[in-house]
């Protein structure tokens, strides 16, 4: 039977600027484009990632501007076309501020205490 | 039944800034010992585990030279688990990602280092006994 | 149900998420599977008795194996024979041995 990976994302905003993604987010799209069987599971800070509105233009050192900043809801809106499916923490949304409104469609909301079940439904979990 | 398993691990840290790095080459080295295959993904800082313009420095703070601080340099030390693996009839396999390579300048690897893709990082994952994934933070 | 490897590398003094993962790991329990919690690196700081050590006295508890790294322990000074209820030590082999064994292992 065919590989399939569970890849959980929490570290958050870690080098996003200078690599214009968040290179986990990017890792798997570009999996999945391949054919791998890879969903996503953003928990703590990561569930920020979801959050509608967010803007990182306007970087400039010198003459030097930063074209094209990091777009993350646009990268898991990619991701899900991809036909992978995103997690999302519940927990960690509430204690962060944040209401469902506040995220990007399309994300599927898992407790924290139903992290463990969800594992059960892959053969390898990624924790990044 | 081989006893001889195929291990991946994907590695994110580069030399010199946290732990991970160490005990990964721990792990690394301890599959090697073992006479397992062993194949190696460097992502992002990992790619700079390999370089082989590191070079060691004296101390004096320690007061010691370049030979007494005998300064660890990891291309060193995954030059030695490359052998250790071969003299147990394993193998290490080891790619670093291309585009991770390109934007820190670290061309300059150990002769064995590939350079790849996560479509590489995915194929090892599919035909291996199992996969560690080591992030950073 | 599977057999589990959860190796915490991160301690509860310096981070939140850690908690999370010690939750995973009870989470992992209650769903009837087979759990170590391996420490590692500082890791292993709750491993010394403190009140950061209850959590993982718990998951021993409910039937976790909780282990620490030898060499993480003496590198901090954290001596194996003054360790929290229910920690005990192994050698990094374990890791391995979960790896080739395919027991699922993840990293925190």
């Amino acid at each position: 039977m065919a590989l399939k990976v569970l890849s959980i994302v929490e570290s958050a905003y870690r080098a996003t600027i200078e690599e214009q993604d968040d290179t986990i987010l990017w890792t798997s799209t570009a999996l999945k484009g391949a054919g791998a069987d890879i969903d996503v599971l953003l928990r703590g800070n990561a569930v920020n990632y979801g959050v509608k509105g967010q803007d990182a233009s306007g970087l400039q050192f010198g003459a030097k501007k930063q074209t094209h900043p990091p777009e993350l809801e646009v990268d898991l809106q990619r991701l899900m076309d991809q036909g992978a499916k995103v997690f999302v923490t519940t927990d960690d949304v509430a204690e962060r501020g944040l209401e469902r409104t506040d995220l990007i469609r399309g994300l599927e909301p898992v407790s924290r205490s139903g992290i463990a079940k969800l594992c059960a439904d892959y053969d390898q979990i990624w924790h990044w | 039944m081989s006893d001889k398993k195929t291990i991946t691990f994907a590695l994110m840290d580069p030399p010199y800034e946290n732990a991970r790095s160490t005990t990964a080459l721990r792990l690394i080295n301890i599959a090697a010992e073992r006479g397992y295959n062993v194949n190696v993904f460097a992502y992002e800082g990992a790619v700079g585990l390999p370089f082989t313009k590191q070079s060691p420095h004296a101390n004096a703070v320690h007061g010691h030279d370049v030979d007494e601080e005998d300064h660890p340099l990891p291309h060193e030390w995954i030059d030695a688990i490359a052998k250790t693996a071969d003299a147990n009839g394993g193998t290490l396999d080891w790619i670093n990602c291309g585009l991770c390579v390109d934007e820190r300048g670290v061309h300059e690897a150990l002769d064995f280092v590939r350079r790849g893709s996560p479509a590489d990082l995915w194929k090892w994952a599919e035909s291996s006994d199992n996969t560690l994934v080591i992030p950073t933070k | 149900m599977a057999s589990y490897l959860l190796i915490e590398s991160r301690d509860p003094f310096d981070s939140n998420d850690v908690a999370s993962f010690y939750e995973l790991a009870a989470g992992l329990v209650h769903e009837g599977n087979e759990v170590t919690v391996f420490l590692v690196q500082n890791g292993v700081f709750p491993a010394r008795p403190s009140a950061k050590s209850e959590p993982l006295t718990n998951l021993a508890r409910i039937g976790a194996e909780v282990v620490a790294d030898d060499f993480s322990l003496r590198e901090r000074g954290i001596k194996p024979e003054r360790l929290a209820e229910g920690i005990g030590t192994s050698a990094l082999d374990t890791v391995i041995d979960h790896l080739a064994n395919g027991s699922k292992v993840i990293w925190h």
